[in-house]
């Protein structure tokens, strides 16, 4: 049986799986309850001077009939006072001390201000702190949150504060909400962080009301930008956390867009040592965490790995710069055509929006009053097809299209290489570096 | 046939066994169902549509939430759109088509999408087309039915005038009379049909062509003239006792379900229904929805040989209708009173295969068994319209149907254009549409090329 715990800055987690700050984490009724169903950590919802919210706060983007693929909230940090979050931190411990118990904090930037709230966070027992300098929304207009994640000066001096008096590691939420976000974690270490979580929110309108003209969400008829999150970060956030894992030494918790087990191992195979989630859990409730436990077990088991721990940045190495990708690897797509059903997607997609290189007849007319219908298979014009992915990606049968690798019969030779040999060459043609010759 | 008839059901009953066979999508079912579609390019349900519509594009528009073009597509190339959403044999058009089919999927709900788009306009009395303005040129067509409506609603839109002279009180033809109810109501095709003539139609009713107004007449006063006439009386049997009460044909029975309250239809206890095709299937699942406790579908070959679609026989074998098949009547037995009270059959056997690959069947002799039914009704298809399509000169004839020019709908009678049953020997509303599509392209072009003479001259 794999190992699902994780090391996190010394601190032992029974599984990656935590909840991120937010309406989750609330209270310790939620945070209990997600412990009794299976979550190994939860990062309790930002503790702070307390705030009044509006309603209403999400709002979210469907696709068809999928509901919430992306959310957007205008939530504040925690309406309860500090020593209610505090004194239930101190409960949750004591009723779960395996668990992971890391508390969120953002208060005014101020020397004494921030050494206080640690201290008393301490004393309650929290395993880690998370500093929350990547609220994007209301927040930030106070001087806090992004306003400070986004000033790589103010985050690294920030987290000095915290580090003089801090005694359990202490943990930099980061905001994408910027231009170069490894730059931003780096500033979080130059001050002194012991790990760095990332994503929070995108800034964000989730949609316009078409008849009173309103964003969404609206607080009576008038709206403001929030904080995105959910499955359609993800993709975004993953490429984040890949950048921060390449380039700067540090542990990383993985944030956005994480809803099962297969997104969480994408994120700990790019470098993430935890996950955090959120939006998933307030689609569906805690329970989702079963098969994420149980899914990551199979997967470690299946592909041989002893521990959680063995994959985390295990995919690091091979994300690479564009330059140094082969440009003599070859793929074609191949349809095939007993799988295929004849909806034409490829050829479309293909002929509108890629290479012009599938064929098909113009479909022939008739019913099944009168004869069986054709079958009607596009065509892949193998000589022009670039191997985009296209064709395969919008064909809606599961392993219709295929890409296949096609031996081109020359080197490895990427931009960079091709850059060099020209430079060696400069009498050679384009075709002759690619192939390798050069002229010598 | 009071002591024989099936006991009377409370409307209320009557009004739940006639109810939406396939009622209308909620708008969350609409969502789901439209969802499913994949946006074929080339789609093959457009192909498979008579009257292609473009079915993936107005399921996208409900996606959107345009269900105003959403309905444009749709009557833009069917303008009964609303009928074709609930009488259409999807199954062996636009959903038979469906690619989600050959992925062992169920295909998507085209019919029942195409209702949730259109019926909201057709409801409100939303017009979404115009006529454009004259261009001097009248057509008449004889017959209200859906070829002629879908003629003259697309002549009007050219600029024609267009005077629809149709034999029944109500126009829509067997949209109107001849549609089991529980699949449409006569007053939704009404509704339907208030559209097209807002567009400007003109449809005189209860004006029978060749007595009302003579033949010689139209062709005096119109420019062309479109035969929509649909098919003749029901077949007759041809046995003895044809005449007694209680023995009638398909189509009156099925017209009385449409134009009278269901609880003033009379149907008896125990209903004999001869014939295997759509008709009798409609009639078998009426009568015992009105109350009849027994009901036979008497067929003298076998299921697999039916002409009605394999849903319509499902809905019949639902209703616990009694199949008696490989069987031929030869006699209806009479009582006293004249009327009904048994029909006399005879088992089949197959016999070699015709032309069109179905067996003939032979009688057994000495095999004659008695059905104790109070009424008999008779789904045999209908008779060839020759009488009438004789007193149209030039007019050519194939197996009693009008000879046309597949592409323009023209006659052998330069001025004469034909569709629907009359031109196919009987064919679903939508091949009817399609050819009064096709018809008024194929006028407006006759027409145009010589007014083009005539400017010449």
């Amino acid at each position: 049986m794999p190992d699902l715990s994780i090391n996190f800055c010394g601190v032992r987690s029974p599984n990656p799986f935590w909840l991120a700050s937010g309406p989750p984490t609330n209270t310790a009724y939620q945070i209990m309850r997600a412990f009794d169903a299976g979550w190994g950590g939860a990062v309790w919802k930002t503790i702070g001077e307390p705030i009044i919210n509006t309603a209403s706060r999400y709002g979210s983007v469907d696709l068809k009939t999928e509901r919430m693929m992306g959310l957007n909230n205008i939530e504040l940090i925690s309406d309860r006072s500090i020593e209610t979050n505090l004194r239930e931190i101190a409960e949750v411990k004591k009723r779960f001390p395996l668990h992971t118990v890391i508390a969120s904090l953002m208060v005014e930037s101020k020397r004494e201000t921030w050494h206080d709230i640690v201290k008393r966070t301490e004393d309650s027992g929290a395993d880690l702190l998370e500093l929350n300098f990547g609220c994007p929304h209301g927040m930030s207009e106070r001087g806090m949150g992004a306003a400070v994640g986004q000033v790589p000066e103010y985050a690294t001096m920030i987290t000095t504060w915290v580090k003089e008096v801090a005694r359990t590691p202490v943990i930099v939420k980061l905001t994408p909400n910027v231009t170069d976000i490894a730059h931003m974690a780096k500033a979080a270490k130059a001050g002194g962080a012991d790990a760095v979580s990332l994503v929070n929110t995108f800034n964000s309108i989730v949609g316009v009301d078409l008849n009173n003209f309103s964003p969404r969400p609206a607080v009576a008829g008038r709206g403001s930008h929030g904080g995105y999150c959910g499955p359609a970060v993800k993709p975004i956030a993953l490429h984040m956390v890949s950048s921060v894992a390449k380039t700067v030494d540090i542990p990383i918790s993985g944030i956005g867009g994480i809803g099962n087990w297969r997104d969480a191992v994408e994120f700990m195979l790019l470098g993430s040592t935890s996950v955090q989630v959120c939006t998933a859990a307030m689609h569906y409730g805690f329970r989702i965490v079963r098969d994420m436990i149980d899914g990551l077990e199979n997967y470690l088991e299946e592909k041989g790995f002893a521990s959680a721990m063995d994959i985390v940045g295990k995919s690091t190495p091979q994300v690479d710069d564009w330059g140094n990708l082969d440009l003599n690897y070859k793929i074609i797509a191949k349809i095939d055509a007993e799988k295929c059903i004849g909806c034409n997607l490829c050829y479309i997609a293909c002929e509108d929006g890629a290479h012009q290189c599938i064929r098909v007849e113009e479909r022939p007319l008739g019913d099944l009053r009168h004869d069986v219908l054709p079958k009607h298979v596009p065509h892949v014009l193998e000589d022009e097809c670039v191997g985009c992915n296209l064709c395969a990606l919008v064909c809606p049968v599961p392993d219709c299209i295929t890409m296949v690798e096609v031996d081109s019969g020359r080197p490895h030779m990427s931009w960079r290489q091709l850059q060099e040999a020209r430079g060696k060459s400069p009498q050679c043609s384009m075709e002759d570096l690619l192939a390798g010759k050069n002229g010598s | 046939m009071s002591n024989d008839a099936a006991p009377k059901l409370a409307l209320e009953q009557l009004e739940k066994n006639f109810a939406d066979i396939n009622p209308p999508l909620s708008p969350g079912q609409a969502l789901e169902e439209g969802s499913r579609c994949l946006f074929c390019h080339d789609a093959p349900c457009i192909k498979a549509c008579p009257t292609a519509i473009d079915v993936p594009q107005f399921i996208r528009q409900i996606l959107t939430g345009n269900l105003r073009g959403s309905a444009k597509t749709i009557l833009e190339a069917n303008i009964l759109g609303q009928s074709c959403a609930r009488v259409c044999p999807t199954s062996v058009l636009c959903e038979g088509a469906c690619v989600l089919n050959i992925e062992g999927k169920k295909p998507v709900e085209i019919g029942r999408l195409q209702r949730y788009a259109v019926d909201p306009v057709i409801a409100n009395g939303i017009q979404l087309f115009k006529a454009r303005a004259s261009n001097g040129y009248r057509v008449a067509l004889i017959g209200g039915g859906p070829a002629s409506l879908a003629c003259a609603a697309a002549l009007r839109r050219l600029g024609y005038e267009a005077v629809i002279f149709d034999a029944n009180p109500q126009p829509g033809g067997l949209d109107t009379y001849g549609i089991a109810a529980y699949k449409m109501r006569a007053q939704d095709v009404l509704k339907e049909i208030e559209m097209i003539s807002a567009l400007g139609v003109e449809i005189r009713r209860g004006v029978k062509v060749g007595s009302d107004i003579s033949i010689a007449q139209l062709e005096r006063d119109y420019d062309a003239v479109f035969i929509g006439v649909g098919l003749g009386a029901t077949e007759v049997l041809r046995i003895p006792g044809e005449e007694l009460k209680g023995c009638m044909d398909a189509l009156s029975f099925i017209e009385e379900t449409k134009s009278k309250s269901l609880n003033q239809v009379q149907v008896a206890k125990r209903v004999a229904v001869i014939g295997g095709g759509n008709t009798a299937i409609d009639v078998v699942t009426a009568a015992r929805r009105l109350g009849a406790e027994e009901v036979y579908m008497v067929y003298r070959r076998g299921p697999e040989e039916m002409s009605a679609f394999e849903y319509e026989y499902e809905l019949a074998k639902k209703d616990s209708v009694t199949f008696v098949w490989q069987a031929s009547p030869v006699r209806v037995i009479g009582d006293a009173n004249g009327r009904v009270n048994a029909l006399e059959c005879i088992r089949t056997r197959k016999g070699a295969k015709d032309a069109r690959g179905r067996s003939s069947f032979v009688h057994e002799p000495g095999t004659e068994f008695r059905l104790d039914v109070e009424m008999v009704v008779k789904a045999l298809g209908q008779e060839r319209n020759t009488q009438f399509l004789g007193q149209i000169a030039q007019l050519e004839l194939k197996n009693g149907c009008i000879a046309v020019d597949s592409q323009t709908m023209c006659t052998a009678n330069p001025r004469y254009f034909a569709g629907g049953d009359c031109v196919n020997g009987g064919g679903e509303v939508v091949d009817a549409v399609a050819h009064g599509k096709k018809a008024a392209a194929g006028i407006h072009h006759m027409l145009e090329a010589s007014r083009g003479r005539k400017a010449h001259a």
